[in-house]
């Protein structure tokens, strides 16, 4: 029996001791080596041969990962590895580190306890990492780190061995001030890395050696002994002495929990359902012999076996055959096959048991996010966010007409693949909008469509996405009518404050308002909202709320559905671009209704609400938000002023500047708007010599003086009339 | 200067307009109908056509709710609008004639014969003795009113009857069946103890045809009970008179030993 075959009967072994498991990611700032370190880890393990490994990058398997050298989908793959005469199963996510794919990196964490965090020894902490670990600590993800490149230090550097201690140190000092800036209360301080207890190692992922503190005892080499290998171009010594993945697993195994014990305090954190009742007591013990619950993190398309949906069985057993529910759908899904991954390979087996990430065909109504339980009436998981949404758009047409049926079912399957991808289709005019993180994430799935579906697409120039909101109070309530002029409604709205509105966005209120009204009332409340305009709030959509401070009106109640529907229906789609509304709080502060019930349905009140919130915001100087990035610049000394007149030149506003030897590094920030193209700009105005990247940081106001004229385009696109209707057109 | 003159063509077939209606009809100079408020299920447009020799501009929900294209044919011509039943019932015609007054166009009403009426008198029970009317509608989604249960509990309270109206929708006409599979599921939320299966009920399906059906029973005997074509409306008995016991055994099949048992023989 070969090694490969071997593992995997090890791997189904251990895959029910759930203290012999590890579920970790792999997460890093772009080009740090994730992808190198998990293929080497993977051979070293014998799951691929050691000669392709680090080389031909195993995990980046896709043709565009191949021709870029980026990855872009997160990769899982199994492994077994012997730790103190014990073996334990590891199975790993490889996360992408463009910033365009980091809803990936969002998503693997749902999937995973324990984080490998790689940081380059050359470029230290970049902004990503910064993200990567914010990302793994939303979820209760405990990091280590590992420091990669060492022997470009050494070799292309050559700095001194006291300067590489002193680089390590830094590196480390930076890890656990952001550790300890964003981890949950309970894990400040307790999760800090140390290289003498071995939570930190440092190595070189391409040439396959890494070393730890507790490691150097067994092999006997120092940090010396590296220094002197690399620079005597002897680094298979070390690869054979102090071999990585012996290192790098050791030290997984070690510091980083199992699922048994991370899912006691993971579980309360993503779920918010009765912990007492038999699911949620089944799932903080991760018990193999629960209800099943399971949670989806990624859809692979697969040429062959069509939607892999792989995720997290946090409890219970999931059996080829068995019939599973996809909480929020109403017919029960059929599971064809179980599977542990290995790379791009599959490997099928009879069941899977909770505890573990696993790999399954059949359940067709699964997207990432998706909970799959054995009952149709499972509280699911909490909603992953994602810290950034899509802000790019393009609109996507059919090159021949007859290609357009297939190319809508293209889009459909690719935002279901993508849960990054956002895409509207417009039956009527054929004109598709396709919007993602970035040009290079739109690029990418432009090039799938043409390319792995077959359809010929044309595409517009990139545009951003805007959102709507109101930049003063209402001054006069405003009344919208019902068709049957019965009914009236009457609206203000006001901008919320910043504190809500951030609390929105890293989802700590929960958003089914009906559900868990005392919840939300009281997170409200301890954000400072007034009393009586918490208590009641209808409905959340997005990053706005509605609230009912009306009192003692009759049948009011009845109408509170419709009126969140006409809530949703409009802070999806604003008064003055159809752009979605962010930050408004919308209040209901009277009402008159017809006595019979038959004449306030749905056909009278949606549109009255609809109307009145129009209007009020429409008289509360509505204003359009546009998105921003943050941009890194590193710079010689000499290329400054060419780097500089790039920026200015995109309406971008410098925050803060610092020199490292010759180098400049500049932090600023920019509309994302004015940003493109800028990837070829700046490379051609300074020869290439200028690293950069950017990361996407929310709305901000666009300058009034800009405002008509992109509201006129946006309108134009969407084939609707030039202006926005003013306020007298929702009187009646 | 022109005029609306608002006719009600009664309960059921084009025979049940009055002369006073024909008269209007005819001498006017343009003739608009809805007929989503209340329908006559016992004709058809063209039916009615041919009675007043008149053609029929027949006005969707829309049309008739905004209003316009009516009041400005009324400012400068004779117009009358046709509905079903008695007009001014419905609060849409009522707002339609304060519209047209506030344009300064004459405005006269000739009535018809009403369901809310007719289904009291069709059983029996005293008209005085009704509270507050209300409807059932179709449950949506996001839309289950449960007001129509209050306003039965209410009156009950008071010893009144409720008239409940059964909901109209296209070409949907919610029978009596469906009003009662709505009201034990309106129970179920509320449980306040106004149905059960014992509950007394009584049903009337189309007042003024020639062959109405009416009936009265416990809810267990008539859920299942094939009225026949629509409309259907229901009622929901209070504390009764002797006399109107009286009658539902005699006009709506009541059975004796449930009217004893009312009666407290
Ligand atoms: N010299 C040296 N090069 C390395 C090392 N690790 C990775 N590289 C190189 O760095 C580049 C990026 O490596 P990847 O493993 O693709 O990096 P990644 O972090 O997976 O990249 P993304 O997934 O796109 O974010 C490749 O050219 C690697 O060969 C190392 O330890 N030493
Ligand atoms: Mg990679």
């Amino acid at each position: 029996m070969g090694k490969k075959e071997d593992n995997i009967r090890k791997a189904k072994d251990l895959m029910t001791k759930l203290d012999h498991i590890r579920n970790i990611g792999i997460a890093a700032h772009i080009d740090h080596g994730k992808t190198t370190l998990s293929d080497n880890l993977l051979a070293g393990c014998g799951m691929i041969s050691e000669e392709l490994a680090g080389k031909q990058l195993a995990l980046d398997f896709d043709e565009q990962e191949q021709a870029r050298g980026i990855t872009i989908n997160t990769a899982s793959a199994s492994m077994v590895h012997e730790f103190e005469g014990e073996e334990y199963l590891i199975n790993l996510l490889d996360t992408p580190g463009h910033v365009d794919f980091g809803g990936d990196v969002t998503r693997a964490m749902r999937a995973v306890d324990g984080c490998i965090v790689v940081v380059c020894a050359v470029e230290g902490a970049m902004p990503q990492t910064e993200t990567v670990i914010r990302q793994a600590l939303r979820e209760n993800v405990k990091p280590v780190l590992f420091i990669n490149k060492v022997d470009r230090l050494i070799n292309e550097l050559r700095v001194t061995p006291e300067e590489m201690q002193e680089r390590f140190v830094k590196i480390i000092r930076k890890f656990n001030e952001l550790l300890n800036k964003m981890a949950p209360e309970e894990f400040k301080g307790k999760w800090n890395v140390k290289p003498e207890d071995g939570s930190v190692a440092f190595g070189s992922a391409y040439y396959n050696w890494a070393i730890s503190v507790p490691y150097m005892k067994k092999s006997g080499l120092n940090f010396k002994d590296i220094y002197e290998h690399c620079q005597n171009n002897d680094q298979k010594t070390l690869a054979k002495k102090s071999p990585i993945h012996e290192v790098i697993l050791d030290m997984v195994v070690d510091h980083l929990p199992s699922p048994k014990e991370a899912q006691r305090y993971r579980i309360p954190n993503i779920w918010r359902g009765d912990l007492d009742s038999p699911i949620g007591k089944s799932m903080l013990e991760t018990r193999p012999d629960g209800p099943l619950s399971l949670m989806i993190t990624k859809i692979i398309m697969d040429p062959h076996a069509g939607e892999v949906a792989v995720g997290r069985l946090y409890s219970g057993k999931i059996s080829k055959g068995q019939e599973v529910y996809v909480i929020g759908k109403p017919k029960p899904n059929r599971v064809q096959q179980v599977n542990l991954m290995v790379g791009a390979d599959r490997i099928p087996v009879e069941f899977v048991t909770a505890g573990n990430v696993v790999a399954v065909t059949g359940i067709k109504d699964a997207v990432a996010g998706s909970t799959v339980g054995d009952t149709p009436d499972m509280e699911p998981f909490e909603r992953i966010v994602h810290i950034s949404e899509p802000v790019v758009t393009v609109a996507v047409e059919a090159k021949h007409t007859k290609d357009l049926p297939k190319l809508i079912e293209v889009l459909r399957t690719i935002s279901k693949a993508d849960p990054s991808i956002h895409v509207e289709i417009n039956q009527e005019t054929g004109e598709n909008l396709m919007s993602g993180m970035g040009e290079l994430h739109l690029e990418i799935t432009e090039y799938r469509i043409k390319n792995d579906y077959g359809v010929d697409i044309v595409t517009s120039e990139p545009i951003v996405v805007y959102r709507e909101s109101v930049a003063k109070k209402t001054p006069q309530k405003f009344e919208g009518k019902s068709p049957n002029k019965h009914n009236r409604f009457y609206i203000e709205v006001e901008p919320l404050p910043e504190n809500i509105i951030k609390a929105l966005y890293n989802n700590e209120i929960p958003s089914n308002v009906k559900k868990y009204k005392k919840e939300v009332v009281k997170a409200l409340q301890d954000l400072g909202m007034d009393k009586e305009v918490a208590k009641g709030v209808i409905a959340i959509e997005g990053l706005n709320i509605l609230t009912d401070v009306t009192k003692g009106i009759q049948y009011l109640s009845e109408t509170h559905e419709l009126i969140a529907q006409a809530f949703a229906e409009v802070m999806r789609s604003g008064p003055l671009a159809a752009e979605p509304c962010q930050g408004l709080l919308v209040k209901l502060v009277d009402a008159k209704l017809h006595e019979d019930a038959i004449h306030r349905g749905p056909a009278q009140v949606i549109p009255a609400v609809r109307n009145a919130i129009y209007g009020a915001m429409m008289t509360s100087d509505p204003i359009l938000l546009e998105p921003m990035q943050k941009v890194f610049i590193s710079t010689p000394q000499e290329l400054m002023g060419d780097a500089s007149r790039e920026l200015t030149q995109r309406r971008a506003t410098v925050r803060n500047m610092t020199t490292e030897k010759d180098m400049v590094n500049i932090d600023a920030k920019a509309p994302v708007a004015e940003m493109f193209g800028f990837a070829s700009a700046i490379r051609s105005a300074t020869g290439g010599r200028v690293l950069w990247n950017t990361e996407n940081i929310g709305f901000e106001p666009l300058p009034k003086a800009l405002q008509d004229e992109v509201i006129r385009k946006i309108r134009e696109r969407k084939g609707l009339k030039p202006e926005p209707y003013p306020p007298s057109y929702y009187m009646d | 200067m022109g005029s609306l003159t608002f006719i009600g063509l009664g309960l059921y077939d084009e025979k049940d307009i009055s002369l006073k209606a024909l008269e209007a009809i005819r001498n006017c100079d343009k003739v608009y109908a809805e007929f989503y408020t209340s329908k006559l299920t016992g004709t058809t447009v063209g039916e009615i056509e041919k009675v007043i020799g008149r053609k029929i501009n027949v006005l969707s929900r829309e049309e008739t709710e905004d209003g316009r294209i009516i009041l400005d044919d009324a400012s400068h011509k004779s117009v009358v609008f046709l509905t079903g039943g008695d007009p001014l019932t419905a609060t849409t015609h009522l707002s339609l004639r304060l519209q047209a007054i506030e344009k300064g166009i004459k405005t006269h009403v000739i009535h018809g014969s009403s369901i809310l009426t007719a289904v009291p008198g069709l059983l029996g029970l005293q008209h005085y003795k009704f509270g507050r009317t209300t409807t059932l509608v179709y449950p949506e989604s996001n839309f289950f009113p449960l007001s129509p249960y209050e306003i039965i509990k209410e009156n009950r309270e008071h010893g009144l009857h409720t008239l409940v109206l059964l909901d109209i929708q296209d070409n949907r006409f919610m029978t009596i069946n469906e009003g009662i599979e709505i009201l034990l599921k309106m129970e179920g939320k509320k449980d306040d103890g106004l149905f059960d299966k014992d509950s007394i009920i009584c049903g009337v399906a189309r007042a003024g045809s020639p062959n109405p059906t009416v009936k009265a029973g416990r809810i267990r005997d008539l859920e299942e009970y094939d009225f026949g074509p629509p409309l259907h409306t229901i009622v929901i008995p209070g504390d009764m008179h002797f006399l109107e016991i009286e009658a539902l055994e005699v006009f709506a099949d009541l059975p004796a030993s449930i009217s004893k048992k009312l009666q407290k023989l």
